[in-house]
């Protein structure tokens, strides 16, 4: 495990912050006055991770060249932690031919083969595929690993526990990363899943399974780097559940109607909590946290620039790339 | 019936959720599984208002474990309960085709008759807002080729809920597959098709009988769900340029009601199928090869389909409008014909 670096943890969180946040209004500037998903810039669903920044940031600080992550269909914070480039993302985001997938695969469909970065829409189905990346390098001899990472839901899909089993029958250098925000959409996580842990759930799989509590990065961190350097050690598969926090709505757009816990979301804010612990340490200043937010959003504005100065596909491109 | 309920205008997903409330009221053994059909009112408005009418106990939320819910419909079905199950989008049929296609649709014959599978798969299909590859598929051909369900696919409101009523009172495994452009959300850009005449009371439109959406004497247009509010459209615009277009709803794939579309294509000599499907080996096929193996003689002018052509669906708007059978390319396909 390496050394512990707070700032960068921060800054890191902060960026990807200042993204969603951006995105967030991007994708809503130009719906209205009648809301409709299919028009604007940015149309189709946008599922944000805003509130979930420390359980990528805390796995990614980990991670080196050639490690892989399968991500759901909210992927931005584990995209933007493990180095995807933020233009080609966003120019994807928009639609465009500069785009990471030249405008085929959108927001739920990101592919960064250079940083073995894909994300799926369909619940748990990243599932397996982390497990076949951490085959190959298993066979290959390297010491490289695969994160797959799911929301708290999915962990009742079958691929989910049928990955735990091969990954743990095959002593496969795969690290399951669960982020428990309460809620699959509208569904609350007790009313779906019996057991209050996944963590727990390891243990039939016989592998190590932690819960980290409180959105914590710094526990996260921990967690990650000893499932990490057991996995690179040829030990096997670990599983971690962090309990997170949805800051935003499950999709844009969600009235989230059905959920008693709203008013309190903003005080569980992970950011301004760790920007306080770093400021009692004596590692951050009022300056620090002004610079790293001016950096974050000059990055961000950036990148929604690069995506927009992009062209747009031609319809018959849709003909291109069904087979190789 | 009484004026006020022949003008009352509701949407698609909320004449379904009243098909489906009435049996509800009917039928206690009728009851609603899936994600976000409780509180949530399902995310397409299928379930609208029955978690409040029927409470938690026969509208139930479920994990995101499809195969597990949908197996145990089937399995509520067998011992007599009448179960409508929704699949939130057809797109996630990977994760519980075994249940699908093995089992709920294959049960009844595999018993030489004896066991009964009462129940309705509710699922979205379609594109058309940039949902991208994993969620904008129609899929209903690959449905209607396995044997053992009816396939429902209705195209506006009221035979949103006539087809509901009749698939819940079916003694088949129904799937019910509703188009999320044709739902009247409030949230997505529609047609003012999606919204219609609903009367309050319970009745049914038998599955397996097409509609002559609108009548006409140059081309038949053989359509389904969304796509046929679209040709509507087109056949409205033409009637202006001196262009008679029928209209065929099919309303369900399984039956296919052969004899409105063989009638309707024998008046006009001409033919365009149109289908949100892809193209190969599916719903325009099927037609093509239905006219041919009565009398290819029936055609004035070749065969023509228009559907997805044998891609996945892009996500940037100007590629997936470029797959999509748009009201474009339908007129000008006509058009086509009549040249
Ligand atoms: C197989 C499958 N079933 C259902 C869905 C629809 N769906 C998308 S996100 C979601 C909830 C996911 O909850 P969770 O795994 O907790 O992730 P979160 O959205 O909270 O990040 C559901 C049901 C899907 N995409 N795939
Ligand atoms: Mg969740």
């Amino acid at each position: 495990m390496g050394e512990l670096d707070r700032l960068a943890m921060y800054t890191q969180m902060v960026r990807i912050r200042q993204y969603e946040s951006r995105i967030m209004q991007e994708y809503h500037a130009d719906k209205s006055p009648a809301w409709d998903i299919g028009a604007g810039l940015i149309p189709g669903e946008m599922h944000l991770a805003a509130g979930q920044e420390p359980a990528a940031v805390g796995v990614c600080a980990h991670l080196k060249k050639g490690d892989a992550i399968t991500a759901p269909h909210r992927p931005h914070h584990f995209a933007l932690a493990h180095g995807v480039d933020m233009n080609k993302m966003t120019a994807e985001i928009y639609g465009r031919t500069g785009g990471l997938c030249k405008g085929k695969g959108g927001h739920m469909h990101l592919f960064d083969p250079e940083n073995h970065f894909s994300c799926s829409g369909i619940i748990a189905q990243g599932l397996p595929v982390a497990c076949g990346q951490a085959l190959a390098f298993q066979r290959k001899g390297t010491d490289n690993v695969a994160i797959a990472v799911t929301g708290e839901g999915a962990a009742n899909q079958g691929a989910f526990h049928e990955s735990l089993n091969l990954a743990a029958v095959w002593d496969l250098p795969v690290i399951f990363v669960i982020e428990d925000n309460d809620w699959a959409i509208s569904v609350p996580k007790d009313a779906s899943t019996a057991g209050a842990s996944n963590a727990d759930r390891a243990a039939g799989y016989g592998m190590p399974g932690v819960r980290v509590e409180d959105n914590d990065v710094e526990a996260m961190y921990e967690a990650a780097g000893a499932a990490i350097d057991r996995a690179r050690a040829g030990d096997g598969p670990s599983l971690i559940e962090i309990h997170t926090l949805r800051l935003f709505g499950h999709f844009e757009g969600d009235a989230q109607a059905y959920r008693p816990e709203l008013a309190t979301v903003n005080e569980r804010d992970p950011i301004p909590k760790y920007a306080a612990t770093l400021q009692e340490l004596g590692e951050l200043t009022d300056d620090q946290i002004a610079s790293i937010q001016a950096d974050a959003d000059a990055e961000v504005d950036a990148a929604i620039e690069f995506a927009k100065a992009s062209p747009e596909p031609a319809p018959e491109d849709a003909l291109l790339h069904v087979f190789a | 019936m009484s004026t006020t309920t022949e003008t009352r205008r509701i949407t698609t997903a909320k004449a379904m959720a009243e098909g489906i409330g009435l049996e509800m009221q009917r039928d206690p053994n009728v009851f609603v599984m899936g994600e976000d059909v409780g509180a949530y009112g399902g995310i397409f408005g299928s379930t609208t208002d029955l978690f409040g009418e029927f409470g938690a106990d026969r509208v139930i939320d479920t994990p995101i474990s499809e195969t597990g819910f949908i197996g145990a419909g089937i399995g509520a079905a067998v011992e007599g309960l009448r179960p409508v199950v929704e699949l939130m989008f057809v797109d996630f049929y990977g994760v519980c085709m075994d249940q699908i296609s093995n089992h709920m649709a294959k049960i009844h014959y595999e018993s030489g008759g004896n066991v009964k599978v009462p129940m309705v798969l509710m699922t979205a299909t379609g594109g058309g807002y940039s949902d991208a590859a994993q969620h904008s598929q129609c899929l209903w051909g690959t449905f209607a080729h396995l044997p053992g369900m009816k396939v429902v696919v209705p195209s506006n409101p009221y035979d949103a809920k006539g087809l509901m009523i009749s698939a819940i009172q079916d003694d088949n495994p129904v799937m019910y597959m509703f188009h999320k452009g044709g739902q009247g959300l409030v949230w997505m850009e529609k047609n003012p098709r999606s919204i219609g005449e609903v009367p309050e009371e319970s009745y049914t439109v038998p599955i397996g009988k097409a509609a002559i959406a609108k009548e006409g004497s140059d081309v038949t247009i053989v359509t389904l769900s969304l796509s046929v509010q679209h040709s509507l459209d087109v056949a409205e615009e033409l009637e202006a340029e001196g262009i008679s277009v029928e209209v065929v709803d099919l309303r369900s794939l399984v039956p296919l009601d052969k004899e409105t579309v063989l009638e309707s294509v024998g008046k006009t000599g001409r033919v365009l199928v149109v289908d949100e499907d892809y193209k190969s080996f599916g719903l325009t096929g099927e037609i093509a090869a239905i006219i041919a193996e009565t009398d290819p003689g029936l055609l004035k002018k070749p065969f023509s389909r228009l559907a997805v052509p044998d891609v996945p669906i892009p996500y940037a708007r100007p590629m997936e409008y470029g797959i999509l059978p748009t009201r474009d390319k339908i007129k000008a396909a006509v058009k086509d014909l009549m040249a």
